[in-house]
């Protein structure tokens, strides 16, 4: 049996190859990144055997895979948690639709928000779109649920959620790879000619074999071998651990056997059987889950009136912040080794634009010529350029979520705060910032949207960016011509930049200023594969 | 036989890199592991660090409990320092003392190395200058995997082993440079350490 040593997100792109999946599609972002790249690299991907690509966001990935999947064969789309919020809508529908071939939503959660602006928990989306929920505990159940989810969708004809959260999607582990490779599904169309049509009057029956179809969801996983109980003799306290919590609760006994029993959790709904088992012979609950308390909730319900439940909801274990083997010990009341405390002498590092980014000409120049307006009027967006909003620079007023620059930049503006500037990049404009552009330029805002072209994506590591056309769609969604500029962030332009800025922050009415320049990281990279080119070229002839 | 080892640095400075080497190094052992990394924003120039996990046994956790690493490889003072709540009582701090200042307010680096001396089990060198005696300074993080051989219990040869392969492609100039700067850092740490 082949084994790899495998991040927890290598893990889940090699399962679904090996279960015969026919397109993967996703939009970057930490920590789901690393899943679209390794199966890119696949060989399956290099011979164009699956198709393998980035998407301009989340819902057109979404939409890209559940077409996939509508033509009879498996589909996968992978994004980070707050991903699933732009892909939520064709996401809940897609459960309406149901799947034709297997379809399977990896969405990578961030507790302790390592790289993200917040750490929801794509549990409830999987529950609101009333769909089977896998969550992996290690990097072999990553590989093993990716590879068995296609079977589960196309079993029950819905799409299936694989939750992770970062500590899995970013640590690596061998994984014993499956020796039968499965054949990709034949093209068929959906037996039933409606199944895709949502029509209020399909999707209301749509919708009642939705609900009809939950007590076989539910059947699934109180038989599914990711739900396990593992039993202890000492039932003052029984355990439910979910995911990688279960690594953290056994890491804490010498021989990794927990004296309680324990219900392990890896497939949702919850097998209510075990649960119960649980409840009834034990005195306390302890939850550990990563993430927001979405069992602890429900086992306590309303009144929370049964037994003691602990976990996050009482206390016993912080609200917020990812789980550890010492938070889990702490609940357990076992001893916590510390070791020598912080030297108070250490300040944090945060991260910092890279020496010679292009952004800090393009924030320099926007800094300046701001000078002549009140402070508090520059929103900004999603990428290394958040970035401006630490010192030095702090340039920027805002970042909430990808695209939100524009489009509260014009809020601003008809809030009375004249002008306002929008501060986007090139990859997030693409996401989902033409569409506020587009609003901009309907009513006429006094806004100037600053595009910094970095011409990549630059955050989540270099991923290519989506068009090269940048003034083109500007110019295309109706800003006017002679308000488009585009400008070379470099320190010896700064006079001509400021310049630039001024005016265009003078007019009233939409404006685009381009900074363009290559993000340094990529082009030091692209220079240096160059280097090694010639060079092996020089070497063989 | 059980390894927990943080490795420490800045984004950009290469640690993956060191903690993938270790790890190749384990496999070759035929030892379990589990590597979490740091990946996504604070690789720009932030602090990063890797919990890297070897052993006998399968191994639970992908996170090294508070208290209980055996090593802190730090390719930067001040960052081995942030780590040591997770060092454990017999544990080491094996750190290169050349700065990475990035940040306006870096402490000065006199108070930084008198802290490192105050570790109880610690070994601090200029591993910049080792990796130039080898050959580059660009060695500097094969001088600190070098470093850490004598603290982990994996024959040296695994580790030339994973040099040779990691380095592949490069040719065996690189290759030999490395496996020079792989000695240097262990002849040190092997004498630092007292054996
Ligand atoms: S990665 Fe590129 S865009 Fe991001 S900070 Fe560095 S140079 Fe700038």
């Amino acid at each position: 049996m082949e084994q790899l040593v495998l991040l927890g997100d290598e893990a889940i792109a090699q399962g679904a190859i090996d279960a015969g999946v026919t397109g993967i599609y996703a939009y970057p972002g930490t920590p789901s990144t690393e899943i679209k790249e390794y199966a890119e690299r696949s060989r399956e991907a290099r011979e164009g055997k699956i198709n393998v690509c980035w998407c301009a966001n989340e819902k057109t990935a979404m939409e890209t895979a559940l077409g996939v999947s509508y033509a009879g064969k498996r589909g996968m789309v992978s994004m980070k948690h707050v991903g699933l919020n732009v892909a939520a809508d064709p996401f809940v529908n897609s459960a309406i639709t149901g799947a034709n071939g297997g379809l399977l939503v990896v969405s990578a959660d961030d507790p302790s928000m390592h790289s993200s602006q917040n750490e929801q928990d794509s549990r409830y989306y999987g529950k609101l779109a009333m769909i089977p929920i896998l969550e992996p505990g290690n990097q072999q159940e990553a590989y093993d649920m990716a590879h068995e989810c296609f079977a589960l969708s196309e079993r029950l004809h819905v799409p299936v959620l694989l939750r992770i959260t970062t500590r899995l999607a970013h640590s690596r582990a061998v994984v014993r790879r499956r020796k039968e490779i499965l054949e990709q599904n034949p093209l068929t169309l959906p037996e039933n000619p409606m199944q895709f049509i949502l029509l209020p009057l399909s999707a209301r029956k749509r919708y009642r074999e939705l609900l009809v179809k939950q007590e076989r969801i539910a059947r699934e996983a109180e038989g599914s071998p990711f739900n396990n109980w593992i039993d202890g003799s000492d039932r003052s306290l029984g355990i439910v651990a979910a995911g990688i919590a279960y690594n953290y609760l056994i890491e804490n006994y010498q021989d990794g056997k927990c004296p309680h029993p324990v219900v392990k959790i890896g497939h949702y709904p919850m097998p209510v059987r075990l649960m119960e088992d649980l409840y009834q012979s034990c005195d306390t609950i302890l939850v550990l889950e990563d993430g927001y308390p979405f069992i602890e909730e429900l086992l306590r319900g309303y009144l929370n009136r049964g037994k003691r439940i602990m976990g996050r909801l009482d206390g016993t274990i912080p609200r917020d912040g990812e789980l550890n083997p010492a938070k889990v010990a702490k609940a357990l009341g076992l001893p916590v080794h510390d070791g020598i405390p912080v030297p108070g002498l250490i300040v944090s590092r945060p991260p910092s634009l890279c020496k010679g980014c292009p952004h800090i000409s393009s924030y320099n120049a926007l800094n300046e010529a701001m000078t002549s307006y009140s402070k508090g009027r520059v929103l900004s967006d999603i990428g290394c350029y958040s970035l401006g909003a630490l010192s030095p620079y702090r340039a920027i007023d805002s970042v909430v979520e990808m695209g939100s620059s524009i489009t509260m930049a014009k809020g601003v503006a008809d809030a009375g705060l004249i002008p306002s500037v929008a501060v986007i990049g090139d990859s997030t404009f693409i996401h989902s910032g033409i569409t506020g552009l587009i609003d901009l330029v309907n009513s006429s805002s006094p806004v100037t949207v600053v595009i910094l072209d970095n011409q990549t994506t630059a955050m989540t590591g270099g991923q290519p960016s989506m068009t090269s056309r940048i003034e083109n769609i500007v110019e295309g969604v109706g800003v006017e011509k002679e308000h488009i500029r585009v400008v070379n962030p470099l320190p010896k332009n700064h006079e001509e930049n400021v310049k630039i800025f001024r005016e265009e922050l003078a007019y009233h009415g939409v404006s685009v200023i381009i900074p363009r320049r290559e993000c340094i990281q990529t082009a030091t990279r692209k220079l240096k594969q160059a280097r090694n080119k010639t060079k092996a070229g020089e070497e063989t002839s | 036989m059980k390894k927990d080892i943080i490795l420490a640095g800045v984004g950009g400075q290469g640690v993956l890199s060191i903690s993938a080497l270790i790890g190749l190094a384990a496999m070759k052992a035929g030892l379990f592991l589990k590597q979490a990394e740091v990946h996504g924003m604070s690789q720009r120039g932030g602090e990063v660090h890797s919990h890297l996990r070897l052993a006998d046994v399968p191994i639970a956790s992908d996170l090294i409990p508070d208290g209980k690493a055996d090593l802190i490889l730090s390719v930067e003072p001040m960052e081995g320092l942030r780590y040591l709540p997770m060092l454990s009582a017999e544990g080491w701090l094996v750190t290169n003392t050349q700065p990475f200042v990035n940040i306006p307010n870096y402490p000065e680096l006199d108070l930084i190395l008198q802290e490192i001396t105050r570790v109880p089990h610690h070994l601090a060198f200029n591993a910049e200058e080792m990796a130039k005696e080898a050959g580059s300074t660009r060695a500097v993080n094969t001088v600190m995997l070098g470093a850490s051989i004598p603290f982990l219990n994996i024959a040296y040869e695994k580790f030339e082993e994973a040099i040779t392969d990691f380095f592949q492609s490069k040719g065996t100039e690189i290759i030999d440079m490395n496996l020079a700067a792989l000695g240097k850092g262990s002849d040190f740490a092997r004498k630092g350490r007292g054996w």
